[in-house]
């Protein structure tokens, strides 16, 4: 076996530029606001969980901020979707990857085909968050009542709060997905802080990706 | 609009309530009995709910028509409904007293999500309590009557109390007391359907035979009934449900979705926990390092 590095160790191929300044800020806005947005609605969806309330002033302002967050997120996700949908078409590679799972889940991905920017779990991440934002933000608009209560009927109103209940939590487990990924496959994080990552975690994980960017196919 | 010392609580809105202490006498609970087929339509109800209630309903518009305002405001908690209905050359003119019908299964409690903003005391009412209203709109939504109104003001939630303040040093509610013809009671819910059983006895020996009480069992009965003298087709009173009951998808929203939805989530993150725990993190090693460097080189663009 040879040693192990964390992406910053002494024996380091040099970094490969992953995502631009703009995008990480971009990225940070959309990741605040839903950490935010999934406080101020579990509170407001478990009573439980209603003393999450008291992070934002109470009830009633929980109540006011959650929507105006929600309107951060959407306009921040768009960005995110403009930025990074074309890298997140599905290729033949991907279902071979999906088939594998195992041995991915199992840290033995070596056998796999070589990838491109993104791998099948993080484009599902993708879309399915992108799928769920936007239901999230059309049932979003329907329970906010301050603005919007006369647009529409009761039954679609009730709707509403079971679809946008019901997304949230789907979008919250995606979320724990994509943050423990980071957590799990070591020198992610960094693409996301310093916007690089280390030659060496480009060439395992995404060489396909790392060959365009190197000029070396 | 507030929580009544002296009335204790069957049910608080995202609550667990103790029960009531040991050894005190069950409390009764109590019903308002609307009569419709004794109802002039006078609104002295209307105005002795304004009254009792403080309440400063805006002048409006007229549409034409006797309902005044339209329909329930966060400052009416109750509004004569006028229907006019024509059938074989007879024209029947409707009037129903429309409020809160104090469900003694409350949708509106069990739809909120703010600890103690909806309360249901042992002798059936259904109150707000204000001070703990976050404004989110969704006793509208557990509601099957369309009762509950946001406020513009304060955006709070309001509707009729039955008048709790009043119920609980042994008075009628304002619009009973107020009411000339006796349309209204108000007692023991077992006394008024006995009374009740009279009224639709005199009604069916006077040709309506469909004559009946509206006390519906989907919301588990009401704590404010109606005689109608066509129960069979409630819907003719300016659209009183013919089978209320709390929406399903409310249900499922504020039923299964919730433990579900935390379970979901804490397995999700034991699930993540075990997993680093067990296969550890994926690590790029040296040798993955070695063979960038042998790809693409030291000095890359």
């Amino acid at each position: 076996m040879t040693a192990q590095v964390d992406g910053d160790a002494k024996v380091e191929a040099p970094p490969v530029s992953r995502y631009t300044f703009a995008a990480r800020i971009n990225h940070w806005i959309t990741a605040v606001s839903l950490v935010l947005l999934a406080l101020s609605g579990l509170a407001l969806f478990h009573p439980s969980l209603f003393f999450f309330t008291y992070l934002f002033g109470g009830g009633q302002l929980t109540r006011i901020i959650h929507p105006w967050i929600g309107v951060v997120l959407a306009v921040s996700f768009l960005g995110l979707f403009l930025r990074f949908f074309a890298l997140n078409f599905w290729k033949r590679e991907d279902t071979i990857w999906m088939k594998n799972l195992g041995q991915v889940i199992n840290n033995k991905e070596e056998g796999l085909p070589e990838l491109g920017k993104y791998n099948a779990g993080q484009k599902l991440v993708f879309w399915g968050q992108s799928i769920l934002i936007l239901v999230l933000l059309l049932s979003g608009v329907v329970l906010w009542d301050t603005y919007f209560a006369d647009y529409t009927q009761i039954d679609q109103k009730r709707l509403a709060a079971v679809a946008h209940a019901f997304c949230a939590i789907a979008a919250i487990l995606i979320w724990i997905v994509h943050v423990y990924a980071a957590i799990w496959v070591k020198g992610t994080l960094r693409a996301m802080t310093r916007g690089s990552v280390t030659g060496g975690w480009a060439w395992k994980h995404h060489r396909k990706w790392f060959r365009q960017e190197v000029g070396k196919p | 609009m507030s929580v009544l010392q002296a009335l204790d609580l069957r049910r608080r809105s995202a609550s667990t309530v103790a029960p009531p202490p040991a050894g005190k006498a069950p409390a009764v609970e109590v019903a308002k009995l609307i009569d419709v087929s004794k109802c002039i339509g006078c609104k002295a109800c209307q105005t002795a709910c304004l009254e009792w209630n403080q309440l400063d309903q805006p002048i409006g518009q007229t549409d034409g028509i006797y309902d005044n305002p339209r329909d329930l405001t966060p400052t009416s908690w109750t509004v004569m409904k006028f229907t006019e209905i024509e059938k074989d050359d007879n024209l029947e003119w409707l009037i129903r007293k429309d409020g809160c019908m104090h469900c003694d299964d409350p949708g509106c409690l069990k739809a909120c999500p703010a600890p103690g903003a909806i309360v249901q005391y042992t002798n059936g009412i259904v109150d707000f309590v204000s001070e703990n209203c976050i404004g989110c709109g969704y006793c509208v939504k557990g509601c099957p009557f369309n009762i509950p109104r946001i406020s513009k003001v304060d955006a709070k939630a309001y509707k009729c109390t039955l008048c709790s303040d009043r119920v609980v040093v042994g008075q009628a509610p304002a619009c009973a007391k107020a009411c000339p013809t006796q349309a209204i009671y108000f007692g023991t819910k077992a006394d008024m359907i006995v009374h009740a059983e009279g009224r639709i006895t005199d009604l069916k020996s006077r040709g309506y035979k469909n004559a009946g009480l509206y006390d519906p069992k989907g919301v588990n009965g009401t704590h404010v009934m109606y005689v109608l003298h066509h129960a069979d087709q409630p819907h003719l009173y300016a659209g009183l449900p013919d089978n209320p009951r709390i929406s399903p998808l409310v249900g499922m929203w504020k039923g299964i979705l919730k433990p579900l939805s935390l379970a979901a989530i804490a397995f999700a993150g034991v699930f993540g926990l075990m997993h680093y725990v067990t296969k550890g993190p994926n690590r790029v090693t040296e040798h993955d390092e070695e063979k960038a460097v042998e790809l693409a080189g030291r000095d890359r663009p």
